[in-house]
């Protein structure tokens, strides 16, 4: 290993302009004569919409659906059978689906003068009564959403299997009704976009806080009728993604049509209004599971009836279904199940449509199969590292394919339990426990299916299907080394981690490597970043372009070094002879190519020192990193306040590009998922009206907060990506709300007491043991 | 999120800043709480009177046994000992406890207290006091006990035209004894449940108990809550009108936890 190739934790290039506040983002980007966007938006959940009345003399600065002619709906479809598709109009039309969604676009030359004609529009609706649950939304005479369909559903999926002789067979078998809350992402930097129309291009350049510009660039050609050679898409630093700008955005659109239109730059900023109260969109599951097991706590089946609220429309280009249609197929995780019937509904509400938050599905299935196996462990008086031994998949059967058909490529997932359950001294605990402290442990275990391509994804016929992934590689004249990627780096290092890469393969000190992403105009196609899947698509789509503009510079330099092709290597930046003679650095090689064309070969390759690899890993079905997080919870019985002692995670992500990193990916996922497992929530009232306006309300843990947390690392390399590199952005998100309630729950349940919802909230655990106490 | 049209004004006197209080103009000291209301649009004020530079607006002066905190004086000011003995070390560790630095940097303590949003600190905390608060109107300055100030949810008994000039507390003796426990999950959050206990020596120990959406509740003879914290803590909160179990439960908590730290350095 090289000091800064693949494996180094060298400190991050793109820390230099974020530590010295030198980022810019959307917000920081001010053309003259810009103006900006305030949108009117409904402030119920569920209406008839009957019309809208202009400021007197704003009619020209306040746009409806009526005046956007030739905009298109947003339309993401989905091919999985019964799929029900939902078109959205970018501006409401005809109804008012959920609260904060979008009816009109008021413009001026300040955000306050903008909301001002917001605040002066009169709005006309008769309301209708709103879906305000994912449950309530099926049943019989519920007022439905979307007119023509015959019920609140986007889309219902099923597996049959015959479960019916499991009663008479099992040692114990358990049900759990579990909830999950509807989560508000909260980047640091919420989305924001500023359109302009650049004459001399003829094109529309639309500088958005996105995590796919390329994507967006087909959808925005979609909805404006544009060819995409007419649109350019920028996304400058973005303040975190966490897939809350993997959309395309009606205001995205609306703030291109304006531009177009009134030939100005035009702006939109979201405010943490706006994000809290119209943009509460993702996480909310509900689950109904039941789980058999033998005497030694093998697993002998699961049903499963899971509900994900999806939301009043389906999102461009995920799909309203992206988490419902997964949970089936991801719900038997890292163990081998043998007997497995499920059904999933991805419930139509009047609520903001859903998104794939970090860890997407996962978090919500985590925390029901693992806290479903630790109320089965309690059943059979197990501990809970002795039952996901008796049913973790071996390291012996990898790559093993489990029912559902997903396989997995590598790994010790016994491993990582042991290793984690031997960072604690459980008997000490025992011994507190004895005492009569409430305080418990908890595990969780889990894989992640990451970077999976197309064989994975033409199935779900969803806006689009990711392919080969491309990176360009390139000399300038003084051998500074080029990389072009159509990522997005927002907050994954990978200005970093890919050219550790970069210099992996050609040798080109990190310092004089560049990443250039974020600009559709710069940057090959790409299907962005999402789905754990830099690493892997990008990492071998770089280092694939190095090899190819390596073997021209070999080429070159064993010209200048007069010697044969086969008697030179490429090595420390240089070309040299093998036979340890002379050297020629690739500074030497890319001036020669640019300014000193006399001294070529007359062979050159004619295309010169600028090549496009291309990459996908085979089988593409998807990398799985895997982990267990384990963890010591204390409750305050007085208060229901739940303290992390202690938190420690054993992770293998193969192959770690840059281990540092990586600790920082697995830290701000557990923060994350600490805030899922304990803090955050928005509640909707029966009306479909979200009631936590501010960050005072709506709580996320801060620095103070989140444990000091112990990173353990496995390194099992993925025998099918180019370094055996494994995709684990997400992970540090999914475990947390598993661990931590099964480590409430070892607490409680010494009182007679158990948390089944997320978040475990004080005001839940201390209804838990009153309901106990009273029972008694 | 950016508040309706205002206009905006900075008398030069204490004359000039009563005469726009008359006029209807809302008052703004360090701007914490009003800030994030304008900008949400929660009020809309035609007329904002920034009392920031108002002359001796901030400040701690001592004399014959009582401190006088300007209205102006920030939670940070008191949190570096702006306030000084027995009585200072008391507000330091309330004070402290205030959301976080950058809200402490410029929220006051008169501000606070007259904005009277049931969970915020000083209108939990400064009941526990025998002092009062000097309100300035056109008639000059008159004297309110500060457990008589907040009288509900952001309800005070400040007249429109009168304007918190001072808090006035008398100087605590060394031996001063001092609970004061609240719930919040994270800094900045709002309380859930506030409680104070005073024991002053040879005086009357005194309670506070707050944050319970109305007026605090104040117990001037927290003596039975010294005897049995669990049994008269319970009383109290289930006595307390509309709260959840769960309120009810933090409220319990709070009286006997404050009660068990003055216990303790008994």
């Amino acid at each position: 290993m090289s000091r800064e190739g693949v494996g180094a934790s060298i400190l991050r290039k793109e820390d230099v302009r974020f530590l010295h506040g030198r980022g810019r983002y959307v917000g920081d980007i001010r053309p003259a004569g810009m103006l900006e966007v305030a949108f009117l938006r409904s402030p119920v959940a569920h209406a008839r919409l009957i019309g809208v009345g202009k400021p007197e003399g704003a009619e020209g600065r306040v746009f409806t659906i009526a005046d956007l002619e030739g905009v298109g709906a947003i339309r993401a479809a989905s091919a999985l059978p019964g799929f029900r598709a939902s078109g959205q109009s970018v501006l409401a039309s005809g109804k008012l689906r959920h609260v904060g969604e979008a009816i009109a676009a008021c413009v001026a030359p300040s955000r306050a003068a903008a909301e001002d004609l917001a605040a002066a529009c009169a709005l006309d609706y008769e309301e209708l009564p709103a879906i305000a649950d994912m449950l309530s939304a099926r049943e019989p005479g519920a007022a439905l959403i979307h007119d023509h369909w015959p019920d609140n559903a986007f889309l219902e999926t099923s597996r049959e299997e015959d479960l019916s002789g499991l009663d008479g067979i099992a040692a114990a078998k358990v049900t759990r009704r579990l909830r999950t809350a509807r989560q508000c992402m909260v980047p640091m930097e919420g989305r924001g976009v500023l359109a302009e129309w650049d004459p001399r291009l003829e094109q529309l350049v639309v500088t958005t806080s996105t995590q796919q510009p390329h994507v967006i660039r087909t959808g925005l050609s979609e909805t404006l009728g544009l060819d995409e050679g007419s649109i350019r898409v920028v996304a400058p630093d973005v303040g975190g993604g966490f897939g809350y700008k993997a959309i395309l955005l009606p205001e995205e659109i609306v703030c291109a049509h304006l531009a177009i239109r009134l030939g100005r730059p035009v702006r939109w900023i979201e405010d943490r209004l706006e994000h809290l109260t119209a943009s509460a969109n993702c996480r909310e599951h509900h689950y109904v599971v039941t789980a058999w097991a033998d005497r030694e706590g093998r697993l002998l089946g699961v049903e499963l009836d899971a509900t994900v609220d999806s939301g009043a429309y389906s999102s461009y280009p995920f799909s309203a279904c992206l988490e419902s249609a997964q949970v089936g197929s991801i719900f038997p995780g890292p163990y081998t199940l043998p007997r497995f019937r499920y059904r999933t509904v991805s419930a139509c509400t009047n609520k903001p449509p859903i998104l794939p938050y970090r860890g997407v599905a996962r978090t919500g299935v985590c925390y029901a199969m693992e806290t479903t196996l630790d109320a089965l462990a309690r059943e059979l008086g197990m501990t809970p590292a002795a039952i996901r031994l008796a049913n973790l998949v071996p390291p012996e059967a990898m790559p093993y394919r489990n029912l559902v058909g997903k396989v997995f490529d590598s790994g010790d997932y016994p491993e990582a339990l042991r290793r984690a359950v031997a960072h604690f001294d459980l008997e000490r605990l025992a011994q507190r426990q004895a005492e009569g402290e409430c305080v418990g442990f908890g595990l969780a275990t889990f894989c992640e299916q990451g970077a999976h391509g197309t064989s994975v994804y033409h199935g779900w016929g969803i806006p689009f299907v990711p392919g080969y992934e491309q990176a360009m590689a390139r000399f300038s004249p003084d051998g500074v080394l080029e990389i072009r990627t159509g990522l997005h780096s927002h907050g994954q290092g990978m200005e970093t981690t890919l050219a550790q890469v970069a210099h992996e393969i050609l040798g080109v000190p990190v310092a004089r490597v560049r990443v250039v992403h974020g600009d559709t105009a710069l940057t090959p196609y790409s299907t962005g970043t999402w789905g754990s899947r830099g690493a892997v698509m990008g990492g071998g789509a770089v280092a694939e372009a190095c090899r190819l503009l390596g073997e021209r510079a070999l080429a070159i330099g064993a010209f200048l070094l007069q010697a044969e092709p086969g008697q030179v290597e490429l090595s420390g930046g240089a070309v040299r002879r093998r036979d340890g003679g002379a050297t020629v650095t690739l500074d030497e090689i890319a001036r020669t190519w640019y300014r000193r064309p006399q001294n070529l070969p007359r062979d050159v390759d004619t295309s010169g020192l600028e090549v496009t690899g291309g990459y996908r890993p085979d089988p593409d079905t998807g990398t799985h990193s895997y982990a267990c997080h384990a963890v010591i919870a204390r409750i305050d019985q007085d208060t229901g306040e739940v303290v992390l002692e202690d938190y420690v995670v054993v992770e293998d992500g193969g192959k770690l590009l840059n281990p540092m990193i990586v600790d920082g990916q697995v830290l701000g996922g557990i923060a994350q998922g600490i805030g899922t497992a304990l803090y955050e929530e928005m509640p909707f009232d029966a009306a479909g009206q979200p009631l936590a306006g501010t960050l005072a309300d709506y709580l996320v843990p801060g620095a103070t907060e989140v444990p000091g947390i112990r990173i353990d690392h496995m390194e099992t390399p993925s025998p099918w990506t180019r370094f055996g590199q494994k995709g684990l952005g997400e992970s540090g998100a999914i475990g947390p709300p598993a661990a931590i309630v099964n480590a409430i729950n070892d607490a409680l349940h010494r009182f007679g007491a158990e948390v089944f919802d997320l978040p475990a909230s004080p005001e839940r655990v201390l209804a838990a043991l009153e309901e106990a106490r009273r029972g008694r | 999120m950016k508040p309706a049209p205002f206009t905006y004004s900075r008398p030069a006197d204490w004359g000039a800043a009563v005469a726009l209080l008359q006029s209807g103009a809302r008052p703004v000291a360090g701007g914490q709480s009003i800030g994030p209301m304008l900008n949400l649009r929660v009020v809309q004020p035609d007329a904002v009177a920034d009392l920031r530079h108002l002359p001796g607006f901030g400040g701690v002066a001592l004399s014959g046994g009582l401190c006088r905190i300007g209205a102006g004086t920030t939670h940070a000011a008191i949190e570096d000992d702006a306030v000084p003995g027995r009585l200072g070390e008391i507000l330091a560790g309330v004070a402290r406890r205030i959301a976080y630095r950058p809200v402490r940097n410029r929220g006051t303590i008169g501000g606070s207290l007259a904005h009277a949003d049931p969970a915020a600190d000083w209108v939990a905390v400064l009941p526990a006091f025998r002092g009062s608060a000097v309100a300035l109107g056109p008639g000059g300055e008159r004297r309110i006990a500060l457990a008589d100030f907040v009288m509900g949810l952001m309800e005070t008994a400040l007249r429109p035209d009168e304007v918190l000039r001072a808090i006035e507390l008398p100087t605590l003796p060394a031996e001063t004894r001092w609970g004061h426990w609240k719930f919040c999950r994270k800094p900045g959050e709002f309380s859930k449940a506030t409680a104070c206990v005073l024991a002053v020596p040879g005086e009357v120990p005194r309670a506070v108990l707050a944050a319970l959406d109305e007026a605090p509740l104040v117990i001037s003879d927290a003596s039975a809550l010294l005897a049995a914290p669990e049994a008269e803590a319970a009383r109290i909160a289930n006595a307390v009108p509309g709260l959840s179990p769960w309120r009810a439960a933090l409220a319990r908590t709070a009286l006997k936890r404050a009660a068990a730290m003055v216990l303790e350095t008994a």
